[in-house]
Formats: C-alpha cells, structure tokens, sequence
C-alpha cells in the first residue's frame, strides 16, 4: 500500500521540477533541466502506476469503492463556524479538502497523462534543444502536469477547479511562449479569454452543487444523487450540470466556444501534443464523466451534450477537410473527435465516451509529434502545399504517422476503431434508436475524419516534392529523442484499443469492465427501482452481439475505405499546384470552409466588437464604447450642467455683491457722505503749527475778554 | 521799593513773559522739529519762571511744583526726541510741514 498511501506525491514531483526552474532554471545546464523536468514526470507515471496498481488489490477487498486520501482541509474548517444554507434551509459546512480520490476513471487518466507526458517530455529534449527559452518551456510542462494531476485527482469539485484553472494558465503560458511573435500571443489571450466562459459556467454549476447538495466531494455527491432522492429531470440538476457543461465546452473546445483551439497551435508542437490534443482538452470529457451521477438525472442535459458533441464533430471535421496547415488539420481534427466523445457521453455510453479519450490520447499525441517531426525536418513549414514526398526521407516518421492516421480513421485493429465503433453502435442503439440522427452525424463524420487524415498523409508524405531546393537539402530524419516516443505511441495506437474488444468481436471489453464501478452503479439502481432507465451504459448494452452491429461495423470501415480511396484519388499524385476537388466542385463550399464558416468573423461582429456593423459596434467593445458615451454625454454632461450652474449663480451673486451690496449700500453711503462732508474737512488743513496759531489766537482772544470785560 | 535796582516780582513776569513770548513763536513759525522742542522747553521755562516768582509771595509750592515741571520736560525731550529720530528714519525729514499724511 506504499504507492497508494503516497499517492499525493504524483502530482508534487511535477509540482518540485517546476519550482526548481521556476527559481533556479536561468542557471541550469540544459541537461541538467532535462534530468530533472523528464525525471520528474518519469517517477509520477511509475509511482501512478504503482498506485493504480495496489488499488486494484485494495478494491477487491474494499467492494470497489473509491480510493480517498485526505491530507487536511483546505478551504474552510471542520469546527462549523464557515456554514451555510443549502437548499432545503440545512445548514452545510463550507468546506473543501486538498484530498485525493482514486478510483477506476481517475486510474485511467492518470495513466496516459503520466504516460503520455512522460514520452512528450522526452520528445521535447529533442524538439526544442535548439530554441531559446529551454528550462522556461520545460518548467511550464511540468506545472501543467502538476495542474492536470490536481484536476484528476482532486477528490472534489473545489480542488479539480484549482486544476481546471492550473492547466487553463499552463496553456496560456505554453500557447504564447513564442510571445514575440504577436499572433502566438494573440492566440494566447484568446485561449485564455474563451476558457475564462467556461470556466465562469463551471464555477455556477459548482456553486449549484453546493447550494443543492450540500457537499462539493465526489463521494458525498454521487451518494446523494444515487439515493432516489431526486425525480429524474430535476431543473436544478439540470442547470447545474447544464452550467458544468458550459465549463467542458470551454475547456474542450466544444460549439461554440471551440475558437481558441485552432489557433492554440501557435504554440510549440509538442505543447499541442500534450495539452491541445492528448490531456488537458480531454478534461471536459473527465468533468462530465465524474458527473455522471448528475448528468443521468438531467436528461435535457444528456441530449444538450449528445447533440452539441455530434454537430462539434461533424462541424470541425469539415473544416478540416480544407485546411493546409499541418497542424491546423489536427487541431480540428481534435475538435470533431472530442465532438464523438461527448456525442458519446450525451448518449449515456459514458464507457465508449472515456474509451475514446484514452484512445485518442495515443494516437493524437503521435500525430501531433509526427507532424512536429515533419516541420522539424522541413526546417519549420507547416503548409502541406509545400510538402510532398516525404516518406523515402523520414521513414520513421512517417511510418508512425501512417499507423496514427490508420487508428483515427477507424481501420481494424488499430485502436480507433474500438472506440469509434463502439460510440457509434451506442448513438444507434440507446434509447430505442432516439439518436439515430445523431449516428448518421457521426458516421458522415467518420467518412470526413478517413478523408482529411489521407489528404494529410498523401499531401506530405507522397506525390512530387514541391517545397524549395534549399528546404528540400536539408530534409533530415529526427533524432532518437524524437523518434523513439513516436515509435512507442505508435505501438500503443495499435493496441490500446484491443483493451475494449467488444463481445460481438469474440472480446471481453475489459475497458468497461474496469469503468464499472464508476458507470454501471446507477443503471442498476434505476432498473432495480423500476424507474425509467436515462441510460444503461454498462450490463444492458456491452453484452449485446446484435446483428446490425456487425453492418453497422462493417459499414463505418467501409466509410473509412471511401475516404481513403477519395484522398488516394486526388492528392496521391499531387504536383505544384495541384486541385482541390472541393473547390472545383463547389467554390462557394470551400471558401466558406476554408474561412471556418465565417465564425471568427462573426464573434468579432457580435461579441469581441473588434468589427463593426455600419457605425455600431456590438459585443463587449460595443458595451465599452456605449458606456464611454454614457460616461462622457450624460454623466459628465451632468457634472458639467452642474458646473455650469454653480458659476452662474456665483456671477450672479458676485454681480450682487459688488454692484449692490459694495457699490450701493457701502460705497453709495460714502458717496452721500463726501459732500456732505465738505464744510468739515475744511477745518482740518493737516499743518500742526496751524492749529497751534489757532489755539493762541483763541488762547488770546479768551484772555483779552476777560481783562477787558 | 522805589529804588530802580530794586528787583520785583513784576520784572520776574514780564522777563517769563517775553520768554514765554519767544517761545510761541518759535512754536508757530519754525518748520524743525527740534527747534519746536526747544520752544516748547522755553514756554516750560518761563512758566517756570512764573511759578518761581509767585511762590515769593505765597510759599514754596510754586518752586516745588516747578522741579516737577523740569522733570517733565526731561521726560518730554526724551519721548519727543524719540519720537523725532523714528520719524526721521521713516521720512528722511524732520520738518513738520511734510507731515500731513492724516490730512484728507
């Protein structure tokens, strides 16, 4: 139990490698801080797989609960002074542990977050030993890998918010770190701006939960909404998980706040592998997933998912199906396919949905270093006109490339095709066909995903060369570094999906399986209430050898065939110059895909204001500009009137003060006493000695009356 | 009596009064300040002079009355004369006909 009861240590190594270079990178050598950043994210996967491990020992014994390890309380206390009142007027204590839960969904992504960080990481030693910045990169990647390992692990909704927000950041930093470059750093900012929504809805849905449950830890959550307490499509639970979806459409680039993911491709290219592809675009699925106790009771939530994945993917897909950077492709690549696993969610197969992710993260990861591998041999082009006829140069490369577009496509064995067939036969088959639309949705999709994933691999890797002499004489196969995490992502997107064999194939669908103390618990509890069933992910379905899923099976390889035989057919030989069939088929089409239908544009009209309609600006540049004119015509127009009145009243009352009260009463007094004066003043000449020859004279005059009287 | 030589008490009124005479005069028509003090200390003299000769005829009153009015006629020179230089430093002038700044 040694791994288990220091499971708290799996995100703290990251967590230590970050802070060395945050403090001392500047200083270090660069194979010092591959050591300690690639060492670091080594020893978390071994010790998460320890972890993962020792817990399936401690489940048997434990009936599968969850594992819980709380290390002390880190929002609020346990003594009831921070209390509140939750919605039936109980008091709830505000609180919120720095605690750890595993259990058999966590596992999972602990597993390819460590393990496929763990080969990014070494395939970044070799990517970026030539770029500036090197211990700056690479501690960023280990603080998203302590963030993402908050979030996973977090035994709460508080503490996965402190991931969500972790990750959200670490994104920022990584998608602008070439911040000279303004488009790189504009691309930052709208990441983090578009994540900030999201976030805003998952901060209220957590703020619901609360209100409504009174606890935000998982266990005490899911044992509540397991209890029967609750009608099924309960308006609060609805909104809340509602507003949690509006955070997973943030952060996993969902309709329609899917925007930011494209352009986070301005980041280096194994940050796209690690962050916008593999793991932290994935953590709406997780968000969801761990929810599913909620989301069950809410079934206007479950369709709201189920169709805002389906028109993600399809949406996305055809996108891509024009787009000629190399990493544009995959980025929308990513948004259609994490479309299927909400699709997958939303249809209740919460298994196939978490299937997919683990799926995907190979695969994905390995097209994304693939393509890093082929701009790196391309002495940095991205634009797959300028590509062609690769596979002779970088055989490796492209080999790897090859097995992750045949898993994606959905060919058999490679892995997508498990986890694509298997979201696809449950849109068809849950709730008595209800979502077969939504199948047709995914299975057009899965035609474009073969298509534009060919296009890809024909347009660089065969055809006429078509990039410059000069580019053309450096081609060079990447080195080990590179190469060997390719080669092991490769050999996992063949076999990662033979852990879902499903039933009808002759498997067992272990996958599920182990998911099933996390999914299947409330199916049972529904049907054993005799209550309408929202979904019934796990027993009812994994066991079915239904016919039609075999059409339906051979119908979506076949789908992957025409898409192939459609790239094959028009870029197998592309020359300079070659055509597009879109554009010679329906110009109109293609420049609308070609400019993502429009949709920035659009949000620049209405939200961002950044363009105007005529003269007025919408959005919050309109809002801003709108309250500028307030602020300048009306509140300082009425500060002003203000000031203006008060000097009025002061002329006036000085007016008065001068010319009536000064000039009249005091001045005008003065005026009648001068002349009245006159006669006065005429005896006061000034000269001393005069008035002196007065007083004798009169002194005189006196004596001489009285001597002669 | 009838000797010429014989000094009387009426010599002593005129000779104070044509000091006292003199001393008006110069009150009235001398413009420095300082000469107007003297003239002033001439009046005081002769009446003085005055109290001197009466008090021949009626005790010593008049001549002790009359050390009073040296006395004062000290202290009279003093706050005059002070008076004087503060004025002078003010106006550069000692003659009383600049004075007239109270006139209107």
């Amino acid at each position: 139990m040694f791994f288990l009861d220091h499971i708290w240590l799996i995100p703290l190594f990251p967590a230590f490698g970050a802070a060395v270079m945050f403090f001392f990178g500047r200083k270090l050598q660069k194979q010092t801080v591959s050591i300690v950043c690639v060492g670091m994210v080594a020893l978390s996967f071994l010790w998460a797989c320890g972890a993962v491990w020792q817990y399936q020992g401690w489940a048997e014994a434990n009936h599968h609960q969850p594992f819980q390890k709380v290390m002390f309380t880190w929002l609020g206390t346990d003594t009831g002074h921070m209390n509140y009142t939750t919605h039936d007027g109980t008091l709830a204590p505000f609180q919120a542990d720095a605690g750890f839960l595993l259990d058999p969904l966590s596992a999972i992504w602990l597993l390819f977050v460590t393990g496929v960080g763990l080969l990014i990481h070494i395939y970044s030693t070799g990517y970026m030993a030539h770029e500036g910045g090197y211990y700056r990169f690479f501690g960023y990647l280990n603080l998203f890998m302590f963030s993402m390992l908050t979030l996973i692990m977090g035994n709460n909704y508080a503490l996965m918010f402190v991931g969500w927000e972790g990750v959200g950041l670490c994104s920022y930093l990584l998608i602008g770190f070439y911040f000279h470059r303004p488009a790189a750093s504009a691309a930052a900012n709208k990441a983090f701006i578009v994540n900030r929504i999201g976030d805003a809805g998952f901060l209220l849905g957590m703020f619901t939960i609360a209100w409504y449950f009174g606890s935000l830890r998982y266990v005490d959550v899911n044992l509540l909404a397991r209890s029967g307490h609750f009608n099924i499509g309960d308006p609060i639970i609805t909104a809340a998980t509602l507003l949690l979806f509006v955070g997973a459409c943030g952060k996993s680039a969902q309709l329609p706040l899917y925007v930011w993911l494209p352009d986070a491709m301005e980041g280096p290219t194994p940050v796209s592998a690690l962050i916008h592809a593999a793991t932290m675009v994935t953590a709406g699925v997780y968000m969801v997933a761990r929810s599913n106790a909620l989301f069950v009771l809410a079934p206007t939530s479950m369709k709201t998912v189920a169709i805002v994945g389906a028109l993600t993917a399809i949406f996305a897909a055809s996108i891509g199906l024009v787009q000629n950077d190399i990493k544009r492709v995959l980025a929308y690549s990513t948004v259609s396919q994490l479309g299927y696993m909400f699709l997958a969610l939303g249809v209740g197969a919460f298994a196939a949905g978490v299937f997919h992710v683990f799926t995907h993260a190979f695969f994905k990861a390995l097209l994304f270093l693939g393509a890093g591998s082929v701009i790196h041999a391309m002495s940095g082009e991205q634009d797959m006109r300028n590509m062609g006829h690769l596979a002779k140069k970088i055989p490796t490369t492209y080999r790897t490339i090859l097995i992750a577009t045949l898993a994606i496509a959905g060919i058999p064995p490679f892995a997508g095709f498990f986890s694509k067939d298997e979201i696809l036969w449950q849109t068809w088959s849950s709730e008595g066909g209800a979502y077969r639309i939504l199948w047709l949705v995914g299975f057009i999709t899965a035609l474009m995903t073969a298509f534009y994933m060919f296009r890809l691999v024909f347009l660089t890797f065969y055809g006429k060369p078509r990039m410059d002499h000069e580019v053309e004489h450096h081609i060079h196969e990447s080195p080990k570094s590179m190469t060997v995490p390719l080669v092991v992502l490769a050999v996992c997107a063949v076999c990662a999906g033979w852990l879902g064999w499903p039933h009808s194939l002759g498997g067992s669908n272990r996958f599920e399986h182990y998911l099933d103390p996390v999914f299947a618990r409330e199916a049972q509890v529904f049907q054993e209430e005799g209550k309408e069933a929202q979904l019934v992910a796990g027993e009812k379905e994994e066991k079915h050898t239904n016919p039609l899923e075999y059409g339906l099976m051979f119908l979506s390889v076949a789908a992957a065939g025409v898409g192939f035989g459609l790239a094959r057919r028009y870029y197998a030989a592309a020359d300079k110059g070659y055509a597009e069939p879109i554009e010679q088929a329906a110009p109109p089409v293609y420049r609308t895909l070609q400019n993502k239908y429009y949709v920035d544009e659009a949000y620049d009209y209405v939200f961002t204001g950044r363009r105007k309609i005529g003269d007025v600006r919408l959005g919050a540049m309109g809002l801003g500009e709108a309250s500028s004119w307030v602020d300048a015509k009306v509140i300082d127009g009425t500060v002003n009137g203000a000031g203006r009145i008060t000097r009025l009243s002061g002329k006036i009352s000085s007016w008065w003060d001068k010319w009536i009260i000064d000039g009249l009463l005091v001045n005008g007094l003065a005026l009648i006493t001068h002349p009245l004066s006159w006669f006065a003043r005429l005896l006061q000449w000034g000269l001393v000695q005069w008035y002196a020859l007065v007083m004798v004279v009169g002194l005189v005059g006196f004596v001489a009356y009285y001597a002669w009287r | 009596m009838e000797a010429l030589g014989q000094i009387s008490t009426l010599h002593y009124l005129v000779l104070a009064a044509a000091l006292f005479v003199l001393g008006v005069i110069g009150v009235l028509t001398r413009r420095n300040v300082v000469i107007i003090l003297m003239s002033i200390e001439l009046i005081l003299n002769a009446v003085n002079l005055n109290l001197l000769a009466f008090s021949r005829l009626y005790g010593l009153h008049g001549q002790v009355f009359s050390i009073f009015v040296i006395t004062d006629a000290a202290a009279e020179a003093a706050v005059g004369l002070g008076i004087i230089i503060a004025f002078f430093r003010n106006k550069e002038t000692v003659n009383v006909d600049e004075v007239d700044l109270m006139k209107w």
